[in-house]
This record gives C-alpha cells, sequence and structure tokens, in this order.
C-alpha cells in the first residue's frame, strides 16, 4: 500500500471499504464453521484473503453495471450488496436464500443489483459477459461488465475466445484475474508456460494496467475504475490482473497439503484487511474502540444472517419443478 | 398460400423477426459477407448492416456465450451454429448455462435465445460433419429442441422459438433447404412446441419420425400403399417437449408402430419413443416397436458406404414388414 500523508477520501469512505471487506471475512469464517456443523453442503470455496478485490473493484461500479463471477463468489455477492441473510440462506439451500436454495453457493445470483452469477465451470462465465457486454452495446444502454475469473481460467479455450471478441467488437467489458497463484492444488508455475497472464491482453489489442497488488484495496479500485471509464466512454475492454492470495483450501475438502506454512503465513501478514487497518491507524482514521464497534456491528450482521438462514424452510419438493422454463 | 423452399422460409422468418424487432440480432460463422454456410442469409448483410448481421470468429463457445449473455440483459440474439457437429465445441455454454441460468437463478434470469444449426449427413462429410446429434441436447432439461421437416414448419416453429422465453435448439437439415412447400406468411401463424404433426393419415401402421426422415416415412407410405398397407406418419417436429399424446392416440389406432431417426439407435429418439409407447400404450401393441436408425458406426465417406449407413425408404418398408 502506498504511503501517504494524509486521507486520499472522507472518513466514512475508508470505513466502508474496511466494513465491506471484514464483512466478507467474517460471513466466509461463519460459513466455515456451519459447513464443519453440516448446515452447509456441497463445496464451499472460501474468499478468505482476497477481500481487498471484489470490495475495490465493485466500488468503481455504477448500480446498473453488471457483474459475472466464478464459484468462489460470495465475496462479489456481498460487495454487491446483495444480503448477507439471503446468500447464507442460499448456502443453506433454503426457500429464502437468494435462488430459493436451488443454485447453492457457487451460483449466486440477484438480478436487480445486476449480479448474474456465479458460474461453476471454470472460464464459462467469460463468454457470458462478452455477451452482456454485446447485449449493453447493441441496446445502447451503457452498461459495463465486470467479469471476475481465477488464474485457473486462462489455460481454458474460452478465456481466449473471449478476450478475442470482446476486443474485436470493442465491447464495454472489465476482464478482472484474480490471480491467487493455485487451479485448485496446482501452482501456477505447473499449469502455465507463460510468464505473467496480463501479457495476453496486447496479444488480443486489449487495454490493460498490467499485474496490480490484489491485496491492496485502493489499487484496484483505481485500476478498475480507469477500466470502468474507459469501457463507458466507448474505448472497449480492459484486462486486469490482480495478485492475490487465497488463505484457505480451494474448498473446504481440501486438506493443504500443496503448499507450505510458511508460504501462507507470508502471505496473511499481508493480507488486505490487516493492511487497510494498519494503514488506517497510521492516517488516525481508525482507532481500537472504532475497530472493536466494527467487529461488533459485522459480526451481528453475521450471526443475523445464520439466524434468518437457519429460521428459513426447504421449498416444497412439488416446487422442484418450478423455474426449469420461464 | 405460396410454395417457397425450406431455405427461402427460413430467411423470410428471419428477415420478418429482423425488421419487426429491433432488438434482434444475428450471429455467427461466415452468415454476413459469406451469406451463409447454406445461404439462408444471403443479402441480409446489405439490408441489415454489420451491427445486426454479425460475422464472427471461428469460436463457437464464445458465440453461444455472447448470445446467452445478450440475451440475460435484453437484447434477442439468433444465434448460428454452422453444423450440429461444431455445437459441441459450445456444448459447455448451451448445457450447463443457457438450460440451467434460470433454474439456478431461482427464476431470476432468463435467456431467451434461439440457436439454429444443421444437423444429418448425405453430402458426403464424413464421420466428424455427419451427425444427428438433437438428441444430446432433447436429452437436458431447460432446453426446448425443435427439428422442423417442412418450409410451413419451419416458419412456425420459429415464430414460437423467437417468441419464447428460453433456450431453443432449431435444427435444421442440409438436405432439407431445396424441399418446397406452402407457407403461411402471418405472422401470427406459430406452430407450439410439444405438438407433432400427422403429415398422412393411414389405418396399419404408425411410423414416427422427425426432420429429414419424415420425408422418407412418407415416401416409404406411399409405396406401402401400393401393397395395401396404409402408413400414418406423425412428424414430432418437437424433441423437447415431444408430443407423447399424439404418438399413443396414433398407435391405439394402428397397434403398430416404427420410428424412423436419422442418428444412431442406441440411447437414441426410437428408443425415447419407444418406451413412450410402452409405457403408455403397450396392451395396444400387436407387435414389438421397430426402430430404423443410421448404422451403428462413424459415418463413412464413400458414397454408397454413406447412403447404406443412412435409413431410407427400403429400411423403412422392411421394418414395417416385420410388423405383419
Amino acid at each position: 500500500m502506498k504511503v501517504l500523508s494524509k486521507p486520499l477520501m472522507q472518513k466514512s469512505e475508508y470505513m466502508d471499504l474496511l466494513r465491506q471487506m471484514l464483512l466478507i471475512r467474517r460471513f466466509e469464517e461463519k460459513a466455515a464453521e456451519m459447513y464443519m456443523r453440516g448446515k452447509i453442503g456441497g463445496f464451499l470455496h472460501l474468499y478468505i484473503g482476497e477481500e481487498a478485490i471484489a470490495v475495490g473493484s465493485i466500488s468503481a461500479l455504477q448500480p446498473q453495471d453488471y457483474i459475472v463471477s466464478h464459484y468462489r463468489e460470495h465475496g462479489h455477492a456481498l460487495a454487491r450488496g446483495m444480503e448477507p441473510r439471503k446468500v447464507m440462506a442460499e448456502l443453506f439451500g433454503r426457500s429464502g436464500g437468494t435462488s430459493k436454495g436451488k443454485g447453492g453457493s457457487m451460483h449466486l445470483f440477484d438480478a436487480s443489483r445486476g449480479f448474474l452469477g456465479g458460474y461453476a465451470i471454470v472460464g464459462g462465465m467469460m463468454p457470458i459477459a462478452v455477451g452482456l457486454g454485446l447485449g449493453a452495446k447493441h441496446l445502447g444502454n451503457n452498461r459495463v461488465t465486470l467479469c471476475f475469473f481465477g488464474d485457473g481460467a486462462v489455460n481454458e479455450g474460452e478465456f481466449h475466445e473471449s478476450l478475442n471478441l470482446a476486443a474485436l467488437w470493442n465491447l464495454p467489458v472489465v476482464f478482472l484475474c484474480e490471480n491467487n497463484g493455485y487451479g485448485m492444488g496446482s501452482p501456477i508455475q505447473d499449469t502455465f508456460a507463460g510468464t505473467d497472464i496480463f501479457r495476453f491482453a496486447p496479444v488480443y489489442g486489449m487495454n490493460t494496467p498490467g499485474q496490480i497488488d490484489g491485496m491492496d484495496v485502493f489499487e484496484v479500485m483505481d485500476a478498475t475504475k480507469e477500466a470502468v471509464d474507459h469501457a463507458r466512454k466507448g474505448r472497449g475492454p480492459t484486462f486486469i490482473e490482480a495478485k492475490t492470495y487465497r488463505f484457505r483450501g480451494h474448498s473446504m475438502a481440501d486438506p493443504m497439503v500443496y503448499r507450505k506454512k510458511t508460504e501462507e503465513e507470508e502471505w496473511r501478514n499481508k493480507g488486505p484487511i490487516i493492511r487497510m487497518k494498519d494503514h488506517m491507524e497510521e492516517l488516525g482514521l481508525l482507532d481500537e474502540a472504532e475497530m472493536q464497534a466494527l467487529e461488533a456491528e459485522v459480526d451481528e450482521i453475521v450471526q443475523d444472517a445464520v439466524d434468518f438462514a437457519d429460521a428459513s424452510s426447504v421449498l416444497p419438493h412439488d416446487a422442484i419443478y418450478d423455474d426449469v422454463y420461464a | 398460400m405460396a410454395s417457397i423452399t425450406y431455405r427461402k422460409a427460413i430467411s423470410r422468418v428471419l428477415k420478418e423477426t429482423l425488421d419487426n424487432d429491433p432488438r434482434s440480432f444475428m450471429m455467427g460463422e461466415d452468415i454476413g459477407t459469406y451469406e451463409g454456410a447454406y445461404a439462408v442469409t444471403r443479402g441480409f448483410l446489405d439490408k441489415y448492416g454489420p451491427e445486426r448481421i454479425k460475422d464472427t470468429p471461428i469460436s463457437e463457445s464464445v458465440i453461444v456465450g455472447a448470445g446467452i449473455g445478450a440475451a440475460m440483459g435484453g437484447a434477442r440474439p439468433i444465434v448460428e451454429l454452422m453444423t450440429i457437429n461444431f455445437s459441441l465445441l459450445a456444448i459447455d455454454q448451451i448445457v450447463n448455462s443457457a438450460a440451467k441460468l434460470h433454474y439456478m437463478s431461482g427464476g431470476q434470469v432468463t435467456v431467451p435465445l434461439v440457436i439454429r444449426t444443421v444437423s444429418g449427413g448425405g453430402n458426403q462429410l464424413a464421420a466428424s460433419h455427419s451427425q444427428s446429434l438433437e438428441g444430446w441436447y432433447a436429452h437436458v432439461p431447460g432446453l426446448f429442441v425443435v427439428a422442423p421437416s417442412t418450409p410451413s414448419d419451419a416458419m412456425g416453429l420459429f415464430r414460437t422459438a423467437y417468441r419464447d422465453p428460453n433456450t431453443v435448439m432449431f435444427i435444421e437439415h442440409s438436405l432439407l433447404y431445396g424441399a418446397k412447400g406452402e407457407v403461411n406468411d402471418d405472422p401470427d401463424f406459430t406452430i407450439p412446441f410439444g405438438k407433432a404433426d400427422v403429415k398422412r393419415e393411414g389405418e396399419d401402421v404408425t411410423i414416427i419420425t422427425y426432420s429429414r426422415m419424415a420425408h422418407v416415412s412418407l415416401g416409404a407410405a406411399k409405396r406401402l400403399s401400393e401393397e395395401g398397407i396404409e402408413a400414418e406418419v406423425v412428424d414430432l417436429r418437437s424433441l423437447r417437449p415431444m408430443d407423447t399424446e399424439a404418438i399413443v392416440e396414433s398407435v391405439k389406432k394402428t397397434s403398430r408402430a416404427v420410428v424412423v431417426e436419422e442418428g444412431w439407435k442406441p440411447m437414441g429418439i426410437g428408443a425415447e419413443v419407444s418406451a413412450r409407447i410402452m409405457e403408455n400404450a403397450l396392451e395396444y401393441l400387436d407387435a414389438p416397436v421397430q426402430r430404423v436408425a443410421s448404422l451403428d458406426v462413424p459415418m463413412p465417406y464413400a458414397r454408397p458406404l454413406e447412403q447404406a449407413v443412412m435409413p431410407d425408404e427400403d429400411r423403412v418398408i422392411e421394418a414395417v414388414h416385420r410388423l405383419f
């Protein structure tokens, strides 16, 4: 994080970014706990450690803009303002969930907020992001699409098809690669022949700020703002590679045998929340009492989400057939 | 009622759509400058311009995925996959996204997308270019699959497909583009999904079929008539949903059934139709249901071998004879 002598924004804006990151962190920790208790089934992919990317980038969007993401998308959903209650209820598989319990952790949607899905096939959201950009251009509604995907998607054919077409047709799409260094348990150097992912951008004639620090919420916000502005002005897509690290395993089922504890520790020490907190303290924007109050506020929201999810019913069986066709 | 070709009918209904709905646009490989691999979009680029007739790279997955995204965002894309063989490069988007987004979002999003593609063999294009894979898509809940055999059915079904809020696989056949028939140009003339059409009435045997095999079946029925067997030809038109009622009604009348399809027999349309007959009309059958399908091999290139693989009138007639 850049060392600054004075704040660049209002204190309330700093607090808001910190609150959002902390909410995601605590929500995910609680989700892990609920998974261990058997309240959540299937796969649960936690976003812990990557919070600065969701919060920084989504803060650069307008309400009418679109987001598509991957299966590690709880953080993006919360950063977009989706109700923690409904997200938790979806993880619980309850009727009060965002998809009434039919989508689960990997398939969160909130059409009212332009959050058009978590996609659980690696790279599968990229062609759809191109289409949202194409539709926006065709309809002339000036919406920008923010597309999240991981470093694992880079080796899929759809990655290349999508970058090419978005650039060829000059579409308003921001491709944001969350490079956490691992595709499930495989380190990127074992699966990717290149050196830097962002170098694909110039290959396709696409705008890029290069690799940014995904642990720095301000750097992510600034890069995304520029990219969104570029798209909104009709100048086409941008490719951002944000370097980050997931503090937990690929999913709750991950025994984490493929990486060293020292590596994990190193990244934890430069995590997005601790850095933001230190930064705010240095600027005199946060004291211990305020931090405690924030923790308490977030804990209350998360507990309320769990209570809501627990109280919500499972859909009746005859609703299984609903929503197969519109 | 004018008689026009299947190609012209599809071309005409596409123009009607583009003329009437500014949200609509088309995209696909070589549909613009080249005017379509089967010349369906001849003249479209000049008439509608490159913003609505979009030539794409050879990137099937993003062609379909971009169609899905544009449809979700309120546009009305009509996507062309040059042949159903190439749809395998887009099957992830079709099956994992288009078919499921409405369900997985708890009904929040819809994907009103028409995917036009071309199925079948008969052009000496060998194994990778001659498949009839519509049954694969008909397997998947969340998709609609239609396969018209006549110009009129093509127009009526396309109008329904375009107006439907779901993703529809619209399966054309490469050997039918020159087939002529009368059409109804009234934009309100639509054919609902899941409604079969009795293309020929008969009392003695029911032939259930679709797409080009409807024509082969009609030819066989004509010859059977000469020997005193009157076949009823039921053209399914929609594979998903499938008109079980029409099949059962006809079988109850004739007590004999043959299913004719161009795809392979194992796990195919004929297997599905046979099961529906067994479930709903077993007691009416005088003989086991017969299946006529392509031989269970990859399509060979040489003309006589290719002809031997695909069902023809003789094989339909032989199957009917086995019932008596």
